[in-house]
């Protein structure tokens, strides 16, 4: 199917941008990598009358480490995140999520920031941003703001970015040594919507206590979920198989899935639980350490 | 509105609508049929063609007029007839197809592949050309084909050097 008709404006910063957002209104919506904007338009559930391309940003693919975070660029590919050795090496949730996200060409792409403002339910970076504690920076026509990942994200598809705004930068907390994360999905072929999935990063203290966690879930409600009360469950706690069964346990109950062709609602709130548990020993594992009994 | 891009090293002038997508654009405008439509829901690949030369897109999932003043290489501009590319040929020698829907694709995200990672292990392969789906061979025979390619490739650098 062909998209509907649309005018195209090419964008060469950030405040082009927004003033053609402004200009256009709720009409308008930004071009990033495409790769949801483009198959929803051909699916005629998206018809935005104006495209604001903003792949023709020069300055806008860049990953700078600043200030305890790293700064992504609003036309970052999800390849510039996969094939980073900083990403890879210091960043493990960000690369598990660069490694699992979408298929291996649509990474070529999709970017993180516009993957994060189109919301999906399903979408695997929100999981990850919200475990992480990421959050993004808001542009407008007077100046930015940055909003945390639970102000930021709203509901189903939808965001705290307001007409004429667009989001220019996702800001990554920088994980302390101390640090471990996993992302684990399900899918039924690469490149599906997740089954579920789970992100998790666990910060420890010198004992090996939980000093800050992280856990999100998605695909198993109208929008990505972060765990509170998991987080709570694991803070300050030293992790043993039955704190996990718990933690898995809160995932489980907030959970609110669908039935569909890949999964009943029944299985999905179950496996939701059991990805989250195995992001725990994985996270541990990776800090060298094994759950005690 | 008017476009320039380079397809295949020729420059070509292009009028399309903003919501011609770039598949279209290289079958329809181009004459360029190896592009292929299939899911068009951006799930199976047979549309990928290689962006300035190393980087694999869904042609169906980008409009033509975003790759004004951009190069785009398909299947028909790496080689063919007595020149085969050895991708082209290893497909060939290898029988890595069956009805041939998905090769042109599975070719250029290979020549994209290859470029990144000159000698992929067989995991790698199959991992690079998971965004691909054929449905006749079981894959086999094209990782096969990636491989020998992937070896001739670095022979005829090495002899180069």
């Amino acid at each position: 199917m062909f998209p509907a008709s649309f005018d195209y404006y090419r964008a060469n910063s950030p405040e082009e941008a927004v003033a053609l957002l402004a200009e256009h209104g709720s009409d308008a919506r930004i071009l990033a990598g495409g790769q949801s904007l483009i198959p929803a338009m051909r699916y005629r559930l998206a018809q935005p009358a104006v495209l604001v391309d903003i792949n023709t940003m020069k300055d806008s693919n860049y990953i700078i480490q600043d200030n305890g975070h790293l700064r992504i660029g609003s036309t970052v590919r999800d390849t510039d995140l996969e094939f980073s050795e900083l990403i890879r090496s210091k960043f493990q949730l960000m690369s598990d999520v660069s490694n699992v996200v979408a298929d291996p060409i649509v990474r070529f792409r999709g970017t993180l920031v516009g993957s994060l403002c189109h919301n999906d339910p399903s979408g695997d970076w929100t999981a990850a941003m919200l475990a992480a504690r990421a959050s993004m920076v808001i542009q407008n026509g007077q100046g930015k703001r940055t909003l945390s990942a639970d102000d930021f994200i709203v509901d189903s598809f939808t965001t705290a970015v307001e007409e004429g705004e667009m989001a220019v930068e996702a800001l990554w907390p920088t994980p302390s040594a101390r640090t471990g994360a996993s992302y684990q999905k399900i899918e039924r072929k690469v490149g599906d919507y997740a089954t579920a999935a789970a992100a998790v990063q666990l910060e420890l203290n010198e004992d090996n206590s939980v000093k800050e966690a992280g856990i999100a879930i998605t695909a198993v409600s109208y929008v990505a979920l972060r765990v509170a009360e998991a987080e709570k469950l694991l803070r300050g706690q030293k992790i043993s198989r039955e704190l996990i069964k718990a933690v898995a346990a809160e995932a489980s109950a907030i959970a609110d899935p669908t039935s569909d062709g890949r999964g009943s609602a029944e299985y999905k709130k179950e496996v939701v639980g059991v990805l989250v548990a195995r992001g725990i020993v994985q996270s541990l594992e990776r800090l060298g350490l094994k759950v005690e009994a | 509105m008017d476009i320039t891009l380079k397809v295949n090293g020729q420059e070509k002038k292009l009028n399309v609508e903003p919501r011609t997508l770039l598949v279209y654009a290289l079958r329809e405008q181009c004459g360029l049929k190896g592009a292929h439509v299939g899911c068009d829901s951006s799930s199976c690949g047979v549309c990928t063609v290689v962006l300035d030369g190393k980087t694999p897109v869904k042609s169906c999932t980008m409009f033509a007029v975003q790759a004004e003043g951009h190069e785009i290489t398909t299947v028909e501009g790496i080689g063919g007839g007595a020149n085969l590319h050895p991708l082209q040929k290893a497909f060939h020698e290898q029988h890595g197809l069956q009805c041939g829907y998905c090769t042109p694709a599975m070719i250029m995200t290979s020549y994209a592949l290859l470029q990144h990672n000159p000698k992929p292990t067989e995991d790698e392969i199959r991992f690079g050309l998971s965004g691909n789906l054929c449905r006749c061979t079981g894959y086999m025979n094209i990782v096969k084909a990636v491989k020998q390619a992937a070896e001739e490739m670095s022979q005829t650098a090495q002899a180069a050097d």
